[in-house]
């Protein structure tokens, strides 16, 4: 923990009956103390999430339809037919969720790329100290802060098309268009999804390269300072190698978080989503309580976890193997 | 890095142009919120045509906001009281003991974290409502049912950034004490928690930041009775007449509390937030 490190003393010296495993000694309650004390832990985690997920699957077997939600025992039985129509790209459902699957991509690695490159440019910015900039920082951590659908719906008022701040600025301000661009229906929504997010996920990115910053020794600088190494070079070979695991965890993070955002497209929308904002775990979402057929609801969300999977574990062996490399 | 002249005009551009994507939306909350109902109706202005506090008084009229907002409280202090404390318990037996499945525990709670909510939420929403079919415990619809769902959001990395403030407390410490007669449970009461106080802060703002502003669970789990703000806001948005005065008011007023105390212990909870990645 980097916050508390400095605070801990090195190991002890051996002293005598000062060993590391003192609370594990006493005899009786101490053997059991441990899993006394992550017994409320681990309920909980069972009950919400472990349970809940192997429920999940098996509902992604069954037709469990809105016939069947009190009573889902008596499901019949679907075999893979869930997964069939999910995956049936000539019918509606299969459609829907392929588009829907595109556009999440596009959304993902576009927001994730941007909130990486503003986070990565504000964090190198208040590298060196300056005046303000402890404001700075406080200031750039608020829409992190701030809880997300308050800052969402700020977005939804910014974005409307006759009495938003954005046309305003775009059109009357600036003269960009003569006429006045939806933001929030039609194929800009994707844009709007994009800007909304970042905004939000950008100081993530920052807070934790700004902390990743702090970690690099100075005189690296000053070595290279003094071989007459500018800026950006001493930012290609220096920062970023040292900012490399940082990087690796980071957008890993960014990249999961952004997949699976539903707070953005839920309230930036409404119900009159767009198709080109329809994000993945929204597209589940409605799929799932519109109709009520929450056995399609249940194999999409399967489908989405083993895609997830894939990517992360092809990224940690890939990212791995380049590691081991170097 | 030198402060080059170029590095400077960098720096500049840097902080203007995030500082405007930054403070934009903040400004816009702001003023809208002291603007008469006609301002924002109209084209956007950058200033009130008369400045008026009517918004924060009728905000609470048009939708039943107070309502919204004791749930929230209730819904949230409860959840992070009970979240810290379990919490404390899980991080100090991962941080003090070691025993068998030490490491299956700490992987399995951690890995829950990064998994899409979408996953489990149908499943839990139909095991809510079988639990009521067969006992009669009515978890949708009740701020009990939020209240577990919520805890177990932040549990897995409270549990963990707790664990590591633990780690960085010397054990020597709860052993004196363990000398002078207290139980393990009396170290981890007199010692470790007063040492670890900047984390449980810290993870006591995360819980309650978790659940002021969950929307997924909120939007399924919630009927009138007991709606927080986080889905009562889209309230506004179904009248006849969208009041984004009130609306921005609303926001802002739900926004003070998180962001005050999100600021007050900025130090603490960065340095946690962020040392995973950097560790």
């Amino acid at each position: 923990m980097s916050v508390a490190t400095h605070e801990a003393p090195a190991e002890p010296a051996a002293k005598p009956g000062n060993t590391k495993r003192g609370l594990e000694r006493r005899p009786g309650l101490g053997r059991w103390l441990p899993y006394l004390l992550l017994a409320p832990a681990v309920l909980l985690e069972l009950l919400i999430h472990i349970i809940p997920m192997l429920v999940g699957i098996w509902m992604s077997f069954v037709k469990l339809t809105k016939f069947y939600i009190a009573n889902w025992s008596a499901a019949p039985w679907a075999g893979l037919g869930n997964y069939k129509v999910a995956v049936d790209f000539d019918n509606a459902i299969g459609e829907g969720l392929l588009k829907s699957f595109g556009v999440t991509v596009a959304f993902s690695l576009i927001t994730v790329a941007l909130s990486w490159v503003l986070g990565m440019a504000a964090a190198v910015a208040l590298q060196p100290p300056f005046r303000g900039r402890s404001f700075v920082r406080t200031l750039f951590l608020v829409p992190y802060a701030l809880p997300a659908y308050a800052g969402i719906l700020t977005w939804n008022f910014m974005l409307q098309r006759d009495t938003g701040i954005v046309n305003h600025i775009l059109v009357d301000n600036l003269g960009l268009s003569t006429d006045r661009p939806f933001w929030l229906i039609g194929s800009n929504a994707l844009i709007s999804l994009i800007t909304v997010a970042t905004w939000k996920l950008w100081t993530f990115a920052f807070l934790t390269l700004m902390a990743g910053l702090q970690s690099i020794p100075r005189d690296l600088y000053e070595a290279a300072s003094v071989d007459g190494a500018g800026n950006l070079r001493q930012w290609r070979n220096i920062t970023l190698p040292s900012l490399r695991p940082v990087n690796l965890v980071l957008v890993l993070v960014l990249f999961l978080w952004t997949f699976s955002d539903f707070n953005t497209p839920y309230v930036l929308f409404g119900t009159a989503q767009p198709p080109a904002g329809d994000l993945i775990t929204f597209h589940i979402y409605n799929a799932s309580f519109l109709t009520w057929n929450f056995g399609t609801g249940a194999a999409m969300s399967v489908l989405l976890l083993i895609f997830l999977m894939i990517v992360t574990g092809i990224y940690l062996l890939v990212t791995g193997r380049r590691s081991r490399r170097a | 890095m030198r402060e080059t002249k170029g590095f400077k005009i960098y720096r500049a551009a840097v902080l203007a142009v995030l500082g405007l994507f930054v403070l934009i939306p903040l400004y816009v909350m702001a003023t809208s919120s002291l603007k008469p109902l006609r301002d924002v109706q109209g084209p956007f202005t950058w200033w009130p045509s008369n400045l008026t506090l009517t918004p924060f008084v009728d905000m609470w009229k048009t939708v039943p906001l107070g309502r919204y907002f004791v749930n929230s409280t209730i819904v949230s202090v409860v959840a992070t009281v009970f979240s810290v404390a379990i919490a404390i318990l899980a991080a100090f037996a991962v941080s003090r003991f070691r025993f068998r499945g030490r490491t299956v525990f700490s992987t399995t709670v951690l890995s829950t974290q990064m998994f899409p909510g979408v996953l489990f939420l149908l499943p839990l929403f139909l095991i809510f409502v079988n639990i009521n079919n067969s006992t009669g415990l009515q978890l949708v619809g009740t701020r009990i049912g939020l209240i577990i769902t919520y805890l177990t959001f932040s549990l897995p990395f409270s549990i963990w950034m707790l664990a590591g403030y633990f780690d960085s407390i010397p054990r020597e410490l709860d052993e004196a004490a363990m000398v002078d007669g207290c139980g393990p449970m009396g170290a981890l009461g007199r010692v470790v928690l007063p040492a670890a106080r900047p984390g449980v802060i810290a993870v006591a703002i995360y819980s309650f930041m978790t659940a002021w502003g969950e929307v997924l669970f909120a939007s399924v789990m919630t009927t009138e009775a007991n709606r927080t703000l986080s889905v009562g806001l889209r309230q506004y948005s179904t009248q006849t007449n969208i009041y984004w005065n009130q609306i921005m008011a609303a926001a802002l007023i739900v926004s003070v509390p998180v962001v005050i105390g999100f600021l007050l212990a900025q130090r603490h909870f960065v340095a946690g937030v962020t040392s995973g990645a950097v560790k």
